[in-house]
């Protein structure tokens, strides 16, 4: 029970923050509750088909597969592959961090993990068809087109500019959080 | 709709997985929830903080900040509210049509909606527990300043 209360320390003392909101600004308070509901609800929408296939891709994929499909040597398949899984994605982008974390954990290579990462925060499908109905087509294309250029240039300019302590850190942490 | 798409492929892929490994489907949903588990701690921490931001910063008060003429600074203004909001999509877009329709240029609105999908100053934290620190930073930086490039060049495509 302690534990758990330590674990959750912060969650526990931003609730504790929100009421008082609601004492010294009930409106505020009030309108604050309701877009943590609303926006719970979403990820809670969203979130366990995502750990479903997360716990499946653990289970059934082997690490030798994945090196061949997104590790070192993948090349422009392996690019291809986390940009468009990246992009088939729906949910809040730190949904996509355990993701990642387990692609780490099997091989991946980290410039693919960032190209994914790239993809699900700015190239989910879903969400261009969003923004092209109430930005306009024009937009959406402009800034999709200028994205993909943009992800893979921040996905090798991160892979270059961390040494070989950084990534080697990197994936420790990866096997220790999945 | 896409959820649902997620749905039925996660649906179809346990059954398979169930048919022909029981074992094994059941470690795979103990994984699952134990991923889940791992990080629902700050899940809940940024759900509420991101309530508290939405109440505090209404879609007035950015329209005040972002609006006509404001120019470089506005677009910088634009930028810092979009890397640190985490407004989810379907809400971002409206609210960006709403911006622009009140007076706010496409260049302001291009870095906010950028900024705001790429950048998570709220999420740092958990992003950090995944990659460390450097490569955290280092990828959220580069995130802001591409936003800017990406404003700039739908200012030139759509002007």
């Amino acid at each position: 029970m302690i534990k758990l209360m330590i674990r959750y320390r912060v969650a526990l003392a931003l609730i504790g923050i929100n009421l008082l909101l609601l004492i010294i600004s009930p409106a505020i308070g009030r309108t604050s509750i309701e877009m943590t509901g609303n926006n719970a609800m979403e990820m809670l929408a969203v979130i366990p088909p995502i750990f479903i296939l997360l716990g499946l891709l653990d289970v059934w994929i082997k690490r030798e597969t994945m090196i061949k499909l997104m590790g070192e040597k993948s090349g422009l398949v392996g690019i291809l592959i986390a940009f468009l899984m990246g992009s088939a994605a729906a949910g809040p982008l730190y949904a996509a961090f355990p993701v990642a974390g387990l692609l780490l954990k099997k091989g991946s290579k980290l410039s693919n993990v960032f190209i994914f990462i790239g993809a699900w925060s700015t190239t989910k499908i879903p969400l261009l068809l969003f923004e092209a109905s109430a930005m306009g087509w024009k937009f959406m294309l402009t800034r999709f087109m200028i994205n993909i250029v943009g992800i893979g240039m921040i996905a090798f300019a991160i892979e270059k500019l961390l040494g070989s302590e950084d990534k080697k850190e990197i994936y420790e942490k990866a096997t220790e959080m999945n | 709709m896409f959820t649902i798409v997620l749905y039925i492929l996660a649906a179809v892929l346990l059954l398979v997985s169930f048919v022909k490994d029981r074992r094994k489907t059941k470690m795979a949903l103990k994984k699952a929830w134990k991923s889940f588990e791992n990080i629902l701690p700050q899940f809940i921490a940024i759900l509420i903080i991101v309530g508290i931001m939405l109440a505090i910063i209404s879609p007035e008060m950015i329209s005040r900040l972002i609006g006509n003429q404001s120019g470089w600074i506005g677009m910088l203004v634009a930028a810092t509210i979009g890397a640190i909001t985490l407004i989810p999509g379907f809400v971002a877009f409206p609210l960006a049509a709403a911006l622009l329709n009140g007076g706010a240029g496409f260049m302001q609105i291009a870095v906010f909606i950028s900024t705001l999908m790429m950048v998570g100053v709220v999420t740092i934290p958990v992003e950090i527990s995944y990659f460390g620190k450097k490569a955290t930073l280092l990828r959220n930086a580069m995130a802001f300043l591409f936003s800017f490039v990406v404003a700039i060049v739908i200012g030139v495509v759509l002007k």
